[in-house]
């Protein structure tokens, strides 16, 4: 095992958080000072988590780096942290995005950008806490925790429906974690522990599997979003500023993700496989449905926002999938159960970054003209090259590009589900021509053709700060399509193991 | 070697890539020095690997260069497959491409995105050489792509242009639709065969050729035929084949050296090359070889038919372009994919020589395309006219010129093919040769012949084009004339193809073509007095009595009696306008449908904000009991009191 003389884990933790209260001590006085520690503080942090790459044992599904500590010890509760292949890239992915966040708001928010910058600091915290979280109730802690700065970030510097939004945003979210909770609670009665870990292990009978597994779905299908629960996602998207949206579908959608990786399919994994069918019609319905529904969108961050349910539609695909994978008598090393869950974990770091992307050239645009209407643009690449060259890259990695890492998931999620049956695979392979037509479509008219207006003649291309913000993200989008396997090499251990508890009964 | 296929793929990659993000510091002659620099290494390596291969004696290179993904039990890698079969797509991509890049120099001199132009056609090249060098699905999936991609990005050069913008959409989405197809059949491969790599998946391929799969219940396909139709799906998208066609006109829009390069003589064969690579497979099932011959026959015949009503000088090759690919599926629908393959070369040399010589013309015109404008052209631009007839004869499959050559063994196999469709892919693709014949030489005697129609101001400037441009052409007009006189012995006959291309010996179309072969010089005397040839004359000479006999009169007179057959040609079948009735508007329908009714009315209307408001409701009915009378609390008490005691004296 690695060892780290420091904890490690709680600095990656509550650093950002206590960095964030210290940004709020600078004041609106003295806006750059609080700027630049906010950056330095989110780049010591990324700095910290990647630096638990090289000492990160591949071979190993147990939990690394674990911390622990007697919390209330008289309900079984500790101060219990850990990682393993599936959070830690999770959590170096929330890292870097707070830094792109941090530089994304520089001269962008001047209504007081200490309070600002504060809330995603805390924000990255507690969703570092979320990912690192081995104890239910430090789970549940971060996991509802990161709304509160979340919802100050809409509330205050959101848009003209913002309080619609936040109430709406708030109350979905909240309303979906509470049956967690009672499923937790429930949980805890029954085994005597908060431990996630001893969970797995639980023996549960068939009903009680159900009844968790419903409450946890009902908990992270909103997160996710999945249709139909998905409406809030939109509003809130509109409303948010550029970084509300970036961290909202980079990170927080993919806490739906993890929560069905870490509890839903450990825990529950014959109500998982009960459920499959429920799970794979809804992903297909967000795959498919929502496509649609983004095509006829004229605001380019609700397009956005419904392209982000319809690419996470994949992610939920590839984890249901595998019990249809396995449940073939001929395949007897269940061979694509962990091309399907890999699948799914390479879709949300992906996504993660791709979403961001788009968001963040959403913004450079709202910056400029402060509309998000398409019809406010035209020909935008006549006086922005640089940006239109890069807004290329993102849209051709939404539209899963071989190349760029929008591929990767997807590719692999398709043929994983081509394994289960022809007739998912077909309709998953549907956003192919779904996914191109909606993402080209808005680029063709935003980006091309004559200049429409005179706001359009006067826009200025990229500046620096804004160039090495969208710049780095092409990178990395096209450095994971052209060589994923790195990524997958991290999370191997973790899948296999993971697999092995999904398929195996606990009745 | 290895090193050297290395070096050819990344040297037109590295040039694309200083072109297109140092564009301005290294200037407009640097753009293009760096660009042609690393093609030209590209073309010579190529020529070296094709020397090294097919002389030397060197042995099918297969290996990988990276792992890009191992998961589970499936290992991804780039790696290439360099056999006879890819050394001859390499020489045909790099040597059309350098040529391209020569011309571009002169065609787009005035163009403001000229640094931009030269990194994508280099850009080009290298997704080209990823897709035909590839030794997986995988690679070739991304190669596949990435052309397209380019192919956008081309189609679009000109942005502003609404038409432009319109068609590169239009082409990435018709291509995706192929692609859909594609990723299904990989998808299908990797399931039963568990690899993406072609050697492992065509040693396993004799244990899955009984497997039947069902498509739906009672309905049991054999498994290489769905495999082999998936895979032609993407096929018919890249290769523009009945019913994806429809962007490969509008893809004229872009510049013409990229119609040149992308739209006649390397992309759009990628499908021809992609079957042609899985022979294997495709011998498996004589489903799929006949569906794959009755498209391609369709494609041949009327596709060319729309080149007859065509005036844009550009939409007349980009139609003859269809037309020919048409041919060359149809070879492979009769397992002559040696014969396809052979015509993809001599195709790749004239009809991009058609193109680049279109542009020369179009640039004396001042970008004038319409050829009703034309006329008298060839007292002006006397290279131009020569290599443009030169490109022309060869197009008909006029006797010597390597056309015929590609062209009649086509013909010759499809006739000696016993596959359901034959009889009618063989008509199809003879009275073709009369209707390749009739467009072709009206094209030429309208542009080139007769009055000058021109106004004066252009009458006034005509001139020849530059060297750069012309050179070119010179040097795509000697391998048009001659090399299907060279080739067609090793090619089609003297086993070049080796072990990449596999027929089954009850395809007996190209043994049978092989028992009739007796040297290229007697296929040529034979050729003279062959009913194709003599259609093909033919058509020219009706060509020539229209619009040389009597230019006033005929055509109008022609075009008045077969009104209807015109209408139907002017409007291209209706498939532009079913496409945008159906699949553009049907979709925005549906998506306004589920959105406005779905999203908006019922999930957030009567779920979201219903249970709101029923909260609300009843918070407010409720609210209206507490009125503040007391009167109205004593009668409720009251009868409270009464229900109470009803219940204790009588149900108790």
């Amino acid at each position: 095992m690695p060892n780290f003389s420091w904890p490690m884990l709680s600095l990656i933790v509550w650093l950002p958080i206590l960095a964030g209260v210290l940004v709020m001590a600078f004041g609106s006085r003295r806006p750059n000072a609080a700027r630049w520690f906010a950056l330095i503080s989110a780049v010591l942090v990324l700095l910290l988590s990647l630096a638990l790459l090289p000492s990160f044992d591949l071979h190993t599904y147990a939990m690394q780096f674990v911390e622990r500590a007697a919390w209330i010890p008289q309900f079984g509760i500790h101060y219990h942290l850990g990682v393993d292949g599936i959070s830690l890239p999770l959590i170096i992915l929330t890292a870097f995005t707070t830094v792109i966040v941090i530089i994304s708001a520089w001269e962008v928010i001047q209504e007081k950008p200490h309070q600002y910058l504060a809330a995603f600091l805390i924000m990255e915290g507690m969703m570092n806490g979320t990912f690192a979280a081995l104890d239910a109730i430090v789970f549940y802690f971060f996991f509802e925790g990161m709304l509160i700065p979340m919802f100050v970030v809409i509330g205050i510097w959101g848009g003209p429906r913002r309080v619609y939004a936040t109430i709406k945003f708030f109350l979905y979210t909240f309303l979906g974690s509470v049956f967690m909770l009672i499923a937790l609670i429930y949980m805890y009665f029954k085994g005597g522990s908060f431990s996630i870990l001893h969970m797995q292990q639980l023996p549960l009978t068939m009903t009680e599997q159900v009844l968790i597994f419903l409450a946890f779905l009902i908990a992270f299908a909103v997160k996710i979003p999945m249709w139909p629960v998905h409406t809030w996602l939109p509003d809130a998207h509109v409303e948010a500023p550029t970084g509300g949206s970036v961290i909202l579908a980079a990170i927080m959608l993919k806490i739906g993700g993890y929560g069905f990786l870490r509890f839903s399919l450990p825990i529950t994994p014959d109500a998982s496989s009960l459920l499959d069918g429920l799970m794979i019609a809804l992903s297909l319905v967000a795959i498919v449905y929502i496509g649609f529904v983004a095509l006829v969108q004229g605001d380019m961050k609700k397009l956005v926002a419904y392209s982000s349910i319809s690419h996470m539609g994949f992610v939920t695909l590839g984890l249901f999938i595998i019990f249809l994978i396995a449940a073939d008598p001929i395949n007897m090393n269940h061979s694509g159960v962990r091309l399907a869950l890999e699948g799914s974990m390479v879709q949300m770091i992906s996504h993660g970054l791709i979403s961001a992307a788009m968001f963040l050239s959403i913004g450079v645009l709202y910056d400029r003209l402060h509309s998000r209407e398409i019809s406010t643009y035209g020909g935008v690449v006549n006086t922005m090259p640089w940006f239109g060259a890069m807004v290329m890259v993102f849209a051709m990695a939404n539209v899963g590009l071989p190349g760029t890492s929008g591929f990767v998931g997807e590719f692999m999620v398709i043929l994983a589900a081509f394994k289960a049956n022809f007739w998912i695979a077909f309709a998953a392979a549907l956003t192919l021509i779904i996914g191109a037509a909606y993402t080209l479509w808005m680029v063709k008219r935003v980006i091309f053709g004559e200049v429409v207006n005179a706001a359009v003649s006067t826009l200025k291309d990229l500046n620096a700060r804004e160039a090495w913000m969208l710049g780095s993200l092409v990178f990395l989008i096209i450095l994971m399509g052209v060589w994923p396997n790195p990524l997958l090499d991290l999370m191997h251990a973790t899948i296999e193991h993971l697999a092995q508890q999904a398929l195996t009964s606990k009745l | 070697m290895e090193k050297i296929y290395l070096a050819i793929v990344l040297a037109p990659l590295i040039g694309a890539l200083i072109a297109g993000l140092f564009g301005r510091p290294i200037g407009r002659a640097g753009a293009h020095w760096v660009t042609i620099l690393g093609v030209a290494i590209a073309f010579a390596l190529s020529l070296y690997s094709f020397y090294q291969h097919v002389w030397g004696g060197l042995p099918t290179f297969n290996g990988a260069v990276y792992t890009w993904a191992a998961t589970d039990n499936f290992q991804f890698d780039v790696g290439f497959l360099i056999d006879h079969l890819t050394v001859l797509m390499m020489v045909v991509v790099t040597g059309v491409s350098l040529m391209v890049h020569i011309y571009t120099i002169g065609y787009m001199a005035d163009d403001p995105g000229y640094q931009r132009f030269f990194s994508y056609i280099s850009l080009f090249t290298f997704s080209m050489l990823m897709l035909v060098m590839a030794n997986n699905l995988m690679q070739l999936f991304f190669g596949w792509e990435a052309v397209g991609l380019v192919s956008y990005l081309l189609i679009g050069f000109w942005y502003k242009r609404e038409t432009a913008i319109f068609a590169n959409l239009k082409a990435f989405l018709v291509n995706r639709v192929g692609d859909f197809g594609f990723l299904l059949g990989i998808a299908a491969i990797l399931m039963y065969a568990n690899t993406v790599d072609y050697a492992t998946f065509f040693e396993r391929l004799p244990a899955l050729a009984g497997v039947t799969v069902q498509i739906w219940p009672g309905v049991e396909w054999s498994l290489p035929t769905v495999i082999a139709i998936l895979l032609f799906i993407g096929a018919m998208g890249k290769s523009a084949q009945v019913p994806l066609h429809v962007w490969l006109p509008d893809s004229m829009e872009g510049p013409t050296p990229i119609s040149a390069l992308i739209h006649a003589a390397t992309m759009v064969t990628a499908g021809i090359f992609m079957v042609a690579r899985f022979s294997p497979l495709y011998e498996l099932s004589d489903a799929a070889l006949s569906f794959i011959m009755v498209i391609g026959a369709v494609t041949a015949l009327f596709m060319g038919l729309l080149g007859l009503v065509q005036n844009d000088i550009k939409r007349v090759v980009a139609y003859s372009t269809l037309s020919q690919l048409g041919y060359m599926t149809v070879a492979l629908g009769a397992s002559a994919y040696s014969a396809a393959i052979f015509h993809l070369m001599t195709h790749a040399f004239f009809k991009a020589l058609l193109f680049l010589a279109a542009g020369s013309v179009i640039i004396a015109m001042h970008h004038e395309q319409d050829i009703r404008k034309m006329g008298g052209l060839w007292k002006y631009m006397p290279i131009t006219f020569v290599t443009f007839l030169i490109g022309s004869l060869a197009l008909i499959g006029f006797p010597g010129t390597s056309g015929f050559y590609s062209k009649d063994s086509i013909i010759m196999a499809v006739e000696a093919s016993n596959l359901p469709g034959a009889t009618f892919a063989y008509w199809s693709v003879l009275i073709g040769v009369f209707v390749t014949a009739l467009y072709t030489f009206r094209m030429f005697f309208l542009v080139f012949f007769g009055k000058e129609r021109m106004d004066a101001h252009t009458r006034s400037h005509l001139h020849e084009s530059p060297k750069v441009v012309t050179l070119p052409l010179i040097a795509l007009a000697i391998p048009s004339l001659i090399v299907g006189y060279f080739a067609i012995d090793p090619l089609l006959f003297g086993g070049f193809f080796g072990e990449s291309i596999k027929v089954m010996p009850e395809h007996g179309a190209m043994a049978s073509l092989q028992a009739h072969f007796h040297g290229a010089a007697a296929m040529f005397l034979h050729g003279l007095t062959s009913p194709v040839v003599l259609l093909s004359l033919a058509g020219v000479g009706v060509a020539a009595l229209m619009y040389l006999g009597f230019p006033d009169s005929l055509p109008k007179g022609v075009a008045r009696v077969f009104s209807l057959p015109k209408r139907i040609l002017d409007g291209a079948y209706g498939f532009d306008d079913f496409n945008n009735v159906v699949f553009g508007a049907g979709s925005r329908l549906l998506g306004r449908g589920l959105w406005r009714v779905g999203d908006v009315r019922m999930i957030d209307g009567w779920l979201v904000n219903g249970t709101a408001g029923l909260v609300a409701f009843t918070a407010g009915q409720w609210r209206k009991m507490q009125t503040g009378y007391l009167y109205h609390y004593a009668f409720v008490m009251i009868l409270g009191l009464i229900g109470l005691m009803t219940w204790i004296v009588f149900v108790r």
